[in-house]
């Protein structure tokens, strides 16, 4: 391992020592959450609309889901948690009484987020499969393309996270900003069918492309353009990652 | 030297909140920087560990510029907070470990240390609790601990003992002075100058981000204070301008006490006689008094 990863690897741990003493409860989450959009929606609404784009709604569902799955937990853990380390928790202080810098410790959040997120898509593969909607090997590399989208979504909320200074800032831009995104990047329904402004809009944003990608490797084809859509969620990861930096030092070195 | 500052400054705002500070630690050293709330104590230490970035001026620390080579001088330092910020996800044991890997410490040396570290903080019988299960003295002492993880050459603490009970204030005191004779050099800042003076070979007293005074607590008091002082709780009437009508007298008040400072005590003495009755403690000078002549008595927030 490179020095540069030491100090992000280190902090990435930290998380992960903490996520696995609660892994037990949170594995009940992690399964339970993504079981009931399936069921609810897919067999639901699967009822009345046979097929989606040529696929079986459960199907088409499932693979949007994967990856608005990776972003939920990826924006959650890249916010609230992220938060809750940095201000009333004081973590990120105690880090940088260390050798620890404010890069290595905003580097390793961001890959904490990532790895976070790739969790419920994994979850949401196997119950998906255990449903019949996904069998294609294409759908192993789907978490791999979850990694790069939970850099991206993590990339995306956390420079927020030093302006806020309670949790209820996060709200707005769960409401503003999410939520829009999760409606309107072709999770439930093909980007086609919005208004063409829309769909714009949508493809500025990153769960489109994430969507992209991961919906023809869950049904065994290969994705088109496939170097624009990593471009645009390395892009998010990496300017995302590198603000983050410039605003993390500014509110914990002050 | 361990520390060395030049013209050191941090400005917030329109507030110089540290004013132009030339420190110098030796090796070995336990130096105290005194001073009242707001007088920029923890605002030094922090720009000292690469933790704020300096206005102006500049920093060496253990041979390296700061803040540019910061987090090679902390691989070498062990920083004890104001606050407590231990892990509360994790168990006593664990906040070692997982801090012990922020500076890349694992393996075989690691487990020795966690033992040496719990039995000198006397928490062996606490290392599967959680925080939250701990005393505010058994969390001050874990974070001590864990600051020693990296038995680290520089020891920086601020206001190790405040808010601690008397007994949990003596252990530390004695784990400090362990460190000391190990040869370890230590920088704390503190309200107490019962601390300082047990403690520190060389105090500073920092007002209004500059230090107005610096040397070992038993020069700094024979400097700046006459040997004997006569606390009155109450003077009444023309008394008090009677007792600074005395010989090489010098009265001040604080609050509603009333301080008589002097180096021939008879005259003192011979006047609280006449008066007959009046409420008075006499004592030897110490730091409190060079503290509170230095820094004015009005009362800080």
């Amino acid at each position: 391992m490179t020095n540069m990863l030491k100090g992000p690897f280190a902090v990435w741990r930290r998380n992960a020592k903490v996520w696995t003493k609660l892994m037990r409860v949170s594995m009940v989450i992690q399964f339970g959450e993504p079981l009931i959009y399936l069921l609810g929606l897919g067999y639901g609404l699967g009822q009345f609309v046979p097929a989606m784009d040529g696929l079986p709604y459960l199907t088409f569902l499932a693979s949007g889901l994967v990856m608005s799955s990776v972003m939920n937990t990826a924006t959650f853990e890249g916010m609230y948690s992220c938060y809750t380390r940095m201000d009333p928790q004081k973590t990120h202080q105690a880090m940088l009484a260390t050798p620890l810098r404010v890069r290595d410790v905003v580097i390793g959040e961001q890959l904490w987020a990532a790895t976070k997120g790739c969790i419920p898509c994994i979850a949401l593969l196997l119950v998906a499969f255990g449903l019949g909607a996904v069998s294609a090997a294409t759908a192993l590399l789907v978490p791999f393309v979850g990694l790069l989208a939970g850099l991206a979504f993590a990339g995306f909320c956390m420079p927020i996270v030093p302006f806020a200074r309670s949790y209820d800032y996060f709200s707005y831009f769960y409401t503003l900003v999410i939520i829009p995104m999760f409606m309107f990047s072709g999770v439930f329904y093909p980007l086609e069918s919005l208004p063409e402004f829309v769909s714009v809009l949508a493809q500025l944003l990153p769960l489109s492309h994430a969507v992209a990608l991961a919906r023809p490797l869950v049904i065994g084809e290969w994705p088109t353009d496939v170097l624009i859509h990593m471009s645009v969620l390395m892009a998010y990861a990496i300017a995302g990652g590198w603000l983050s930096i410039r605003l993390f030092k500014r509110r914990l070195m002050d | 030297m361990i520390i060395q500052t030049s013209k050191l400054q941090k400005q917030y705002g329109e507030s110089l909140v540290v004013a132009g500070l030339d420190l110098s630690v030796k090796q070995g050293q336990c130096f105290g920087l005194l001073g009242p709330n707001g007088a920029g104590k923890t605002t030094t230490i922090r720009m000292l560990l690469g933790m704020t970035e300096p206005t102006d001026g500049s920093i060496q620390v253990l041979g390296h510029d700061v803040p540019t080579e910061a987090y090679l001088a902390r691989q070498r330092i062990g920083v004890v907070p104001q606050l407590d910020n231990l892990d509360p996800d994790f168990t006593v044991e664990e906040n070692l470990r997982v801090y012990a890997s922020f500076f890349g410490i694992t393996g075989g040396a690691l487990e020795k240390r966690i033992d040496w570290l719990l039995d000198f903080a006397e928490l062996q019988h606490k290392r599967s609790a959680k925080i939250g299960a701990l005393s505010g003295g058994m969390q001050r002492r874990l974070t001590i601990a864990r600051a020693l993880v990296n038995d680290p050459e520089l020891v920086v603490l601020d206001e190790p003992t405040t808010g601690l009970d008397p007994q949990v204030r003596h252990l530390i005191w004695s784990r400090l002075r362990e460190l000391q004779r190990e040869g370890k050099t230590l920088l704390l800042t503190t309200h107490y100058m019962e601390e300082a003076e047990r403690l520190c070979d060389e105090l500073a007293i920092m007002d209004n981000g500059k230090i107005v005074t610096q040397g070992s607590p038993k020069a700094l008091t024979k400097e700046h204070i006459e040997p004997h002082v006569f606390e009155f709780a109450e003077l009444v009437g023309e008394q008090s301008i009677q007792l600074s009508r005395l010989q090489g007298v010098r009265l001040e008040q604080s609050g509603t006490t009333w301080y008589a400072y002097t180096h021939e005590p008879e005259p003192i003495q011979h006047w609280v006689n006449e008066q007959g009755g009046v409420a008075m403690l006499q004592r030897q000078h110490n730091l409190e008094d060079v503290f509170l002549r230095l820094t004015r008595r009005d009362l800080r927030d």
